[in-house]
Order: C-alpha cells, then sequence, then structure tokens
C-alpha cells in the first residue's frame, strides 16, 4: 500500500508525487491534508492533498526538498512504497457561492489551492488565483490551475512572468485598483500568509490562511501545532489547518516556525 | 522449610549514575533463582484477596504456585489465558494499589513482589522463544472493529478473537500499541516487548490496520455497516496546557509531545532519527503523576545538566506511583514542590528562558480528598530554564465524537458508556480506557477493555441493546 505510481521532479527542487491510496482518495476534500513518512527514520511529515483521483485510487501531492525527511522522500522512486502514510487530515474549506473568490498561493500552495479553485468555481464562483515564484522556472502547474480558474494572475521575484515581485505585491495592485474580492485564500510559507492578512484587513475581505505549522501525530494529540486565534489556542491538525489570518497572531506563528534550524541543519549534514 | 523474608526479594538494578547516560530499561527483572525465592513467600490462601485487586482478574496464586516449582511454562499459560500483557502489566501496573495492597503478607511484612514475578513469567517466556497460541474455536462469523491499538483496544481484541469472533483493528499512528509506544519511554517499557506482545495478537488472528484515523478516513457508521460491533479505545489524547502567559514559547512542550518525539519517533537517537528534540539543559517539568517522572527522566537521559519536577502540591499528593518518583529522586530529578507556574518568559527570539513560579502552601481537602494548593500571594520567583514540559494531564480525544453524531460524551469530553457493559449511546458502539475514564492506567484501561469485550460478547450473541 502507498505505493508511489508517479513522481516527477517539476521545478527544481520541488517534487509532485501520486500515491496508490484508494481510501484517501475517495474520502479527500480541498483543503485537507496527510502525513507521510518516507523511512522508518523520517518525520511525520505533513503534505496538502493537492489532488486526487477516485477512479484510479490516488492522491498527489507537491513537496520542497527542504529537511532530512524531504530529501529522502525526493529519492524515492516510481513503485517504491511509504513507510507510513496517512489521511485525510484536518478540515476542508468552507466552500460556499461567495461571489469573487482570491487564492494566494506560493510554493506548495500552488499545487494545494488547485483543489480548492476547483472547487470555489465549481459552486459558481469567480475564482482569481494567484501564483508566485522567485522566477517563471520555478512555476509549475499553470497549465491546470488556469483550467479551474477564471483567472491566474503570476508574480516573480526577477519579473520573468507577470508582476514583478510577490503575489501580495500584486494583490496589492489590484486591491488598489478596485478589485473586489468576497473571499481570499491564502497557501504558502507564513510570511506570505502574514502579509495577505495585513493586506486584506483594511478592506475587511475574510481572509482565511492554510496553517503548516510544526506537527507531529496530526490528530490532536501533541500539541505541537499550536498557534492562537482570536486570543485561544488552537491546534492546526485538528482545529484546522484553516484559520482566519485576521485573528491568528501572527509573531507566535513566526518565531515558531524557526524552532528547529539548527536540528535540520544537524540532521541534513551529518547523515 | 527455610524462614520466609519479610522483604520482597530485590530486583537488581542498573545504578542511577550510569542509567541516566543510556535508555536502557532500569530494573533487569528476576533470575530463575529470584522468582522461585520471591514465589515461596506466597501463602497460597485458600480465599486469595490479591486476586480481588486486579482488574483483569488474573489467577495470582495459582501462577506463583507454578514458579514456586519451577513449572514456568504452566505458569505462562495460566497468567495469559487473564492478561494479554504481562510483559507490560508486569512493569506499569501499580500493583501497590491493586493485588500487592490486597496481600495477606503486607498486612505485617511486605507484600508479595506479584507484579515482578508476572513479568518473570512473561519475559521468560519471550527468552526461551516458545509463544503458545491458544486454540482458537470455529469462527463465529461476527466481526468487530475496534478504533485504538492501545491498553484497551488490545484487551478487547485479544479476548474476541479468543472467542472465535474475526477482530480488525485500526489505528491513527505508524505503529500499534497506543500510549505504549508514545508514551511511556523505553527505559521503562522497552518497545520490543510492547511489538512481541502485539505480535501475540497477530498470532491470534487479529489484523492490525495502522496509519488509519477513525472519523476521518471512515465514519463510524460506516464501520458499523460493515462490523456487528464498534469498541472505541481512543485513549486520552488532548493536553491540557497550564493556560498561563508564554506558554507558546518556543521550548514548551506538552508531555505529549516531549515523549511522543522522544519515543514513538525515537528523538533519543537523533540524528539517526530525523525528529528533532530539545535538549535543555535546564529542564522544568510540570505536573506530579508517572507521566511527568516520566518526562523529567527523560529530559536526564537527554543531556539535562537539571531536571526540576515543578509540582503544586507536596510530594505526599503526587500522583505517581512511590516506585516512579523513587527512581526520579536516585536519578537526582530535582522536586519544586508547592510551586505553580504563573508565567513562562522568554528571550528576544521567543525562547523560554524562564519560568516563574507562585509559592502554594495546603488548604482544605478539595474533592479528591487532596488538600487543596492555595496561591501565597506575593510569594513569586523565577528560574532560569531552557525547556519547560507541562504534564499536568490529558482529557479524552475529542476527534470521534466531534465528528459522530449521536454518541454522548460527559462534561470533560469522555465518551458517555455503560459501566458493565461499556455500552456507549450509539446501539453495537462500545467504549472503554482513557477515553471512557479521562487519563488512567493501563491496566485499567485494560480492566475497561475486559468488561467491554464481555458486554459485546453479549451483545453478538442475544443482539439485545
Amino acid at each position: 500500500m502507498a505505493k508511489i505510481i508517479n513522481k516527477k521532479q517539476i521545478a527544481p527542487n520541488i517534487h509532485q508525487c501520486e500515491v496508490e491510496a484508494p481510501l484517501i482518495a475517495s474520502k479527500a476534500l480541498p483543503g485537507q491534508f496527510l502525513i507521510a513518512i518516507p523511512n522508518e527514520f523520517s518525520e511525520r511529515t505533513p503534505m496538502t492533498i493537492s489532488d486526487w483521483d477516485t477512479k484510479k485510487g490516488t492522491v498527489t501531492f507537491i513537496f520542497l526538498e527542504i529537511g532530512a525527511s524531504t530529501e529522502v522522500m525526493s529519492k524515492l522512486k516510481k513503485g517504491d512504497e511509504f513507510y507510513s502514510f496517512t489521511g485525510p487530515l484536518g478540515k476542508a474549506y468552507d466552500v460556499d457561492r461567495y461571489g469573487t473568490v482570491g487564492l494566494i498561493a506560493g510554493c506548495y500552495g500552488i499545487g494545494a489551492i488547485y483543489p480548492a479553485a476547483k472547487a470555489f468555481k465549481a459552486k459558481g464562483n469567480k475564482v482569481i488565483s494567484y501564483s508566485e515564484a522567485r522566477s517563471n522556472f520555478l512555476l509549475y502547474w499553470n497549465d491546470k490551475l488556469e483550467e479551474v480558474s477564471s483567472e491566474v494572475r503570476y508574480a516573480t521575484v526577477d519579473g520573468s512572468l507577470g508582476k514583478k515581485g510577490h503575489a501580495y505585491d500584486l494583490l496589492e495592485d489590484d486591491l488598489k485598483a478596485g478589485m473586489k474580492f468576497d473571499r481570499i485564500i491564502a497557501v504558502g510559507c507564513s510570511y506570505l500568509m502574514y502579509r495577505v492578512s495585513q493586506l486584506t484587513r483594511p478592506y475587511n475581505i475574510k481572509t482565511i490562511v492554510s496553517m503548516n505549522t510544526v506537527m507531529i501525530d496530526g490528530t490532536g494529540m501533541c500539541g505541537a501545532c499550536r498557534l492562537v486565534v482570536g486570543n485561544k489556542t488552537k491546534f492546526a491538525c485538528v482545529d484546522g489547518p484553516h484559520f482566519d489570518g485576521h485573528q491568528v497572531d501572527w509573531d507566535i506563528v513566526l518565531s515558531r516556525r524557526k524552532a528547529y534550524l539548527e536540528e535540520e541543519i544537524i540532521s541534513k549534514e551529518r547523515w | 522449610m527455610a524462614k520466609v523474608s519479610p522483604k520482597k526479594t530485590p530486583m537488581q538494578e542498573q545504578p542511577p549514575k550510569e542509567r541516566i547516560k543510556n535508555y536502557d530499561e532500569v530494573p533487569f527483572g528476576y533470575t530463575n533463582e529470584e522468582a522461585v525465592l520471591e514465589a515461596l513467600r506466597c501463602l497460597q490462601c485458600k480465599n486469595p484477596v490479591c486476586i480481588e485487586g486486579c482488574p483483569v482478574e488474573i489467577d495470582i496464586k495459582g501462577f506463583i504456585d507454578f514458579i514456586a516449582k519451577k513449572k514456568f511454562q504452566d505458569g505462562v499459560i495460566l497468567l495469559k489465558e487473564k492478561n494479554i500483557l504481562p510483559a507490560i502489566c508486569g512493569r506499569v501496573c501499580p500493583q501497590e494499589e491493586q493485588c500487592e495492597q490486597k496481600c495477606i503478607m503486607g498486612k505485617k511484612n511486605e507484600p508479595v513482589a506479584i507484579g515482578r514475578l508476572e513479568r518473570f513469567l512473561a519475559d521468560w517466556e519471550r527468552n526461551h522463544g516458545v509463544i503458545e497460541i491458544p486454540e482458537i474455536p470455529k469462527p463465529t462469523g461476527k466481526k468487530v472493529a475496534i478504533v485504538g491499538a492501545g491498553p484497551a483496544g488490545i484487551t478487547v481484541a485479544a479476548d474476541l478473537a479468543r472467542w472465535g469472533h474475526k477482530v480488525d483493528m485500526f489505528e491513527a499512528l505508524h505503529q500499534p500499541g497506543g500510549v505504549l509506544v508514545y508514551g511511556i519511554p523505553e527505559f521503562r517499557l522497552p518497545k520490543e516487548i510492547v511489538f512481541k506482545e502485539i505480535d501475540f495478537l497477530i498470532k491470534l488472528g487479529v489484523n492490525i490496520y495502522t496509519d488509519r484515523v477513525i472519523g476521518m478516513i471512515q465514519s463510524i457508521d460506516e464501520l458499523l455497516s460493515e462490523y456487528d460491533a464498534v469498541f472505541l479505545g481512543t485513549g486520552a489524547g488532548l493536553p491540557w496546557f497550564l493556560e498561563v502567559p508564554g506558554e507558546n514559547l518556543n521550548g514548551v512542550y506538552s508531555a505529549n509531545e516531549y515523549l511522543t518525539r522522544a519515543n514513538l519517533m525515537k528523538a533519543y537517537l537523533f540524528p539517526k532519527y530525523k525528529t528533532p528534540i530539545v535538549r535543555g539543559k535546564r529542564v522544568a517539568t510540570v505536573g506530579g503523576g508517572n507521566v511527568a517522572m516520566d518526562c523529567a527522566r527523560t529530559a536526564l537521559r537527554l543531556g539535562a545538566e537539571k531536571s526540576i519536577l515543578i509540582y503544586r502540591r507536596a510530594k505526599e499528593q503526587m500522583p505517581a506511583r512511590d516506585e516512579e518518583i523513587h527512581h526520579a529522586e536516585e536519578e537526582g530529578v530535582i522536586f519544586q514542590l508547592l510551586s505553580n507556574p504563573a508565567a513562562f518568559h522568554g528571550d528576544k527570539n521567543n525562547w523560554v528562558k524562564e519560568v516563574e513560579c507562585v509559592r502554594m502552601k495546603l488548604g482544605e481537602p478539595d474533592d479528591s480528598g487532596r488538600r487543596r494548593p492555595v496561591p501565597i500571594d506575593g510569594a513569586n520567583f523565577r528560574m532560569p530554564i531552557d525547556l519547560a514540559v507541562i504534564a499536568i494531564g490529558n482529557s479524552p480525544n475529542p476527534l470521534v465524537p466531534s465528528v459522530t453524531p449521536g454518541l454522548k460524551v460527559e462534561k470533560w469530553g469522555n465518551i458517555k458508556t455503560d459501566l458493565e457493559t461499556g455500552k456507549t449511546s450509539i446501539k453495537g458502539v462500545f467504549a472503554g480506557g482513557d477515553v471512557a475514564t479521562g487519563a488512567a492506567t493501563v491496566i485499567l484501561a485494560m480492566g475497561a477493555g475486559r468488561i467491554a469485550a464481555r458486554g459485546i460478547q453479549e451483545y453478538l450473541e442475544t443482539g439485545k441493546w
């Protein structure tokens, strides 16, 4: 079980992995995640489910090769099996007919907003997706995203495609130019989600952020993923991962993200 | 006949100074000779009362008699009739409050070391390589789903399998065992032992599916459409925090997180195993139970120079077993009693650097009969720390109840069950262990499992609810 059906590097250090998991595929909803362990020694690594095929019985996720465990994952080949593969976990997005929905994504988030775009569009929303990367060649799934969005807007830091800058810079331009949104969803690094939340606050646009805190069990048992939302402690794994970005205490989120930087380096260097 | 010793035959163990440098088990267990010597202390009472103290009703007198006669294999078979996990229970049961408390020898002398003898038999069997599988009756055609592969679920699964039912077990984590694997440290309960005992379950014909979070991947309704009955043994998975300022700083763990990193994820072997863990030099563990002792002792093994246990009452009121408190003291854990954290203070990078405590005194007894700790105004003090572990308890895991309409829970989130059968508010669904009672012990969960197994058996036979 949890055999790799397909795996490819879709941009430098960004991998797309399709795994045989019929039960998960039959239950997955947009916004949910899974926890994968590539081998006995690796960490439990949370991954947003980016696509699934109930007929084939597979799920697809995008991961960044960034720490020791994702490095192991990047070396797995078609036909290899995961040591452990659990999902779906977390709550799904509230998919309703809001009007115009803006989906802001960078990094693994581009894959994560794909099923959201599909679902929001199917509900009759106008879906404007924002996809960002440092450069054009680091973007992926442009075609897929364009297929399920009303419009896809690009931002690259080097200006090789779309707006020169970040997705939040582009969103800022659009908001200033009078573009109206009924709901914004941001997925990507904590800083991107923080910036988007700051940006939409004065416009009073309900903004949902999909938190990617440190996690271990993913079932609400350990509290590693805790964050403060509206002055209350919440567990991203079971209460989330989606929260109101205007209510999140970002200082705590940003500092907790960096907690294991030193260990990450040791883990990669020594083994 | 030789004079019977008033004291338990001592069990050899690793010296404290050595053992805090490794993760190996602390006590070595009895040799054959020591076990026989201890078994001979048993009076073989005509009407033994020890069995009344055992939640799973082990024939204690019987297995001790076999040890005294050196018929170890017979002893094992008798023991396992009632207890599927003897190697575990022999190590982690609070025998001093159960069987050993009832032991007649204990009236004037030390009671018979029932726990050590239980452990001896289980270890003897494991080390001799012959694991006897009891005869399993013809399949009844009934199917039962067990949710959660911890002590409660394991007991239910074993009983039902031995009665001929088909049992499928679903575990959320990647290894079965529940708290035995993620919570209790290697030095107190080697994981190899847990897996061997779980192997026994598999040999009984139980299927174990890991990586299955019931409530997410399958609903209780879906299980009921496939199985004749469902047992929920999902444990006490929701950690309590103190709700004081600074608790979300980096370097503040729940006990569940600290122990899960160390045990399930084997962070004590980092970086061979990739899950990191903060190796504090000055570690404060908050709490006074067995879990707190496990955390404080884990901290020493992970290199702490000072492992401080902060507890709001006095030592006499600690809920931990005497043996655990004793081991912690021997190893150099510092007990900061009658103190309760009021806040954690951080450095500029949001890492914890100090714990601020309020001093407490003991007031009138509370509901638990223990004297209530009362804060002394203006008596706050601070201690430098670089890691804090909050070990003040857990609530039942809310996941299954939160997605299962009609499943009634009580005030603290525990699933409402009938004490005599384990029945919940949904027909065909039973529950037991920490998810029904709130956080307790391995053996109480097993006891609840045994009761639920009988409840399920009756329901499968009669269909009556």
